[in-house]
């Protein structure tokens, strides 16, 4: 017990008080953070200049930025010798910067819906919460797309589907005795099925059909969405095979791995894209005809691949090896304990590296435009930067190409993030 | 004075293990191991570490793999066959050193998984099983957290249950203690006492001498990948006959 006077009972409780006001809001931030000392304060005011003269050097720009006219002439006319931007360009070639200048214009609906449709069918295999169910319509997308986008009748997609679904479901029957078996019965049932309804497709051309449109009068912005899309989506599940490959036990199936990933790796795109356009027309026979698209996702998806191969097999590497002891030790096999126990986990630590690949992969189908494809950076550099009407509009052209593409890449990286929050487990 | 947890023990055998050599390498791991162990038995396995006693474990459910010699657990002969491969391990349960649960599945989850696709069993009955084993572990109010919200201790007794779900003949525990603080130790110990008095046959690798003592039929001592000793536990810790175990016993009990 201490000497004077410890003993103390309070009988009046003091109700909660407000901070002083340099303690609080935003005068305590500013302090805090902007005028802390007087080195801090002259950074402050430093940045401060720069910004108001990067947004005065730029605001009168935008704000003179014609939207009206013909022509880059008559831009210059209407601004008279102020500074401005010339954004009618993107007005008058609105529809050229994104479906190119081949895709019919009565048809602009086709693409316009295929992807409205996309977003539905991402949306399940993005966010989990939503009912399961919504999935079919993701697994049919693809085919419905293809008619949308390509058209012609509708039986080629619905056969190649059917074709799919046979396959699959030979695969199932069979493939609980052997796994082997199962697969060869499967393919050999859908190839069969996709010969006989070859027959069917051939005498029923005209059926429900949309104009077709070549996959050369593909273009603009669609073009790179096209290739970005199906480029990302088949090469994730490619990658992800490819690094258990490079896993497996069994040396030969590890070395066609290695092998291809590490050519892959070696080689720069733009070569592999070259192949794509020239060097294969070479090796294959006259007669063949493999659409230039196809050949340029198949090199794109093998490309992704590659680089995603290695991004999981970081994250499997990532695991502690007690997980697949564990698994093994309740009796699963191999491929359950992957799908239940070590992809998921492995996956989640790959997140940040996939989404890096796969927004960089999204930006490299501007690539293609030196294989003279007119997707949106092929359409601005050619027909409409050499038009003599818009010749010499670079910012504006180029401006809004990197906005469209920000905003897509933005989003994609925003989108992963948060992903990432929901599958936080550990310190919740 | 302990209370001892000693059942019958049938003749039935549940592992048998003749000349059995395992190797790292060139490192000589394992030497010539012979070892029976009846159904409804509780073995010790001590030693110094490297002495090459998880190892012995681990081959009984074929984490490692030995090179010559045969192990038969409950009348299946292990082989580098797949199918017998996973048939033993579903019918042996494991409980590691560091619990190696699945940090991205619920507790419930954790315990209903190899059910729902190993035993086929549906999902409402994996859960009610799940429950039960949870609620005899002592934690059936924490099976929906994720094992990083558990101590140590729970998420050990979680990964007996884990084990437990599927109704394994034998359990095989590598260390279970040693990475837990030592007030939780007592809990998993409690738990694992509790299995050997329903009749459990289990290999337990462990320091807990006094757990050798109350549980075991048998204390085996192992050292330089070989069997060194083997005896009841009376008379292994009162009168140990070989040199090397005298040495390790008295470093043990000796503080």
């Amino acid at each position: 017990m201490a000497k004077n006077n410890a003993a103390f009972v309070r009988h009046q409780l003091i109700e909660e008080q407000a901070p002083p006001i340099t303690e609080r809001g935003v005068v305590k931030w500013v302090r805090e953070n902007l005028f802390s000392s007087p080195f801090n304060v002259i950074m402050t005011l430093l940045s401060l200049w720069v910004i108001y003269s990067i947004i005065a050097g730029v605001a009168p720009w935008f704000i003179n930025g014609v939207w009206n006219a013909n022509s880059v002439r008559d831009c210059y006319d209407i601004l008279d010798g102020a500074t401005g931007a010339c954004f009618a360009v993107l007005k008058e070639r609105f529809p050229q910067l994104i479906y190119g200048f081949k895709y019919p214009s009565t048809e602009y609906w086709r693409p316009n819906t295929a992807v409205i449709l996309l977003l539905f069918a991402l949306a399940p295999i993005l966010f989990r919460k939503l009912p399961r169910k919504f999935l079919l319509f993701s697994l049919i997308y693809p085919f419905l797309a293809y008619w949308l986008i390509w058209g012609g009748t509708p039986l080629v997609p619905v056969v190649a589907f059917l074709g799919f679904v046979i396959g699959i479901y030979c695969f199932r029957r069979f493939s609980a005795n052997a796994f082997a078996l199962g697969a060869i019965i499967g393919v050999i049932a859908a190839n069969i099925f996709w010969v006989l309804g070859g027959y069917v497709v051939d005498a029923n051309e005209t059926f429900l059909a949309l104009q077709a449109v070549p996959s050369r009068d593909m273009g603009g912005f669609m073009l790179n969405i096209l290739l970005g899309t199906i480029a990302v989506a088949l090469s994730i599940p490619l990658g992800i095979l490819l690094a258990l490959g490079r896993k497996s036990n069994m040396p030969i199936i590890k070395w066609i791995c290695v092998l291809f990933i590490e050519f892959i790796r070696g080689v720069p795109l733009i070569t592999l894209l070259f192949v794509a356009n020239v060097i294969l027309a070479f090796f294959l026979p006259p007669e063949t005809s493999i659409d230039l698209i196809l050949r340029v996702i198949v090199m794109m998806t093998f490309f992704n691949a590659a680089y995603i191969a290695e991004v999981v097999r970081g994250g499997l590497a990532a695991l502690p090896s007690g997980q697949y002891e564990a698994a093994n030790s309740l009796g699963l096999d191999y491929s359950k304990s992957m799908r239940f126990i070590i992809l998921p986990q492995a996956l989640k630590i790959s997140i940040p590296g996939i989404v890096n690949t796969c927004v960089g992969m999204l930006k490299d189908t501007t690539l293609v435009s030196i294989i003279s494809m007119f997707d949106l950076v092929g359409m601005i550099r050619g027909p409409i930067l050499s038009s003599t009407s818009w010749n010499g509009v670079y910012w504006e052209l180029f401006g809004a190409a990197a906005t469209i593409f920000f905003v897509v890449c933005f989003s994609v990286s925003k989108y992963s993030q948060w992903l990432e929050r929901q599958l936080e487990t550990s310190n919740r | 004075m302990i209370k001892q947890a000693k059942n019958e023990v049938s003749d039935e055998i549940a592992i048998g293990i003749k000349g059995m050599n395992k190797w790292f390498g060139s490192f000589h791991a394992l030497r010539d191991i012979d070892l029976t162990v009846n159904q409804g038995e509780r073995i010790v396995v001590c030693g110094p570490s490297g002495s090459g006693k998880s190892t012995l474990i681990r081959c009984v459910n074929a984490l490692e793999e030995h090179q010559s010699g045969q192990i038969i657990v409950d009348g299946i002969e292990l082989t580098s066959d797949i199918k017998n491969i996973d048939k033993i391990r579903s019918e042996v349960g494991m409980c590691f050193q560091h619990f190696n649960l699945f940090p991205h599945l619920t507790i419930l989850e954790n315990c209903t998984l190899a059910q729902i696709w190993v035993r086929k069993t549906p999902k409402v009955e994996a859960e009610e099983i799940a429950m039960h084993f949870l609620e005899k572990v002592k934690i059936p109010e924490q099976a929906d957290k994720y094992p990083g919200q558990l101590s140590g201790g729970q998420q050990q007794r979680v990964a007996i249950a884990r084990s437990l779900c599927m109704k394994p003949r034998i359990m095989l525990f590598d260390e279970p203690t040693s990475a837990l603080d030592p007030e939780m130790i007592k809990e998993v110990l409690d738990t694992m006492i509790q299995l050997a008095e329903d009749g459990m046959t289990m290999i337990v690798v462990t320091h807990e001498m006094g757990f050798a003592r109350q549980v075991a039929n048998r204390v085996i001592f192992m050292d330089m990948g070989q069997i060194v000793e083997q005896n009841e536990p009376e008379e292994f810790f009162n009168n140990p006959q070989s040199d090397r175990t005298k040495l390790f016993l008295s470093q043990i009990l000796g503080h």
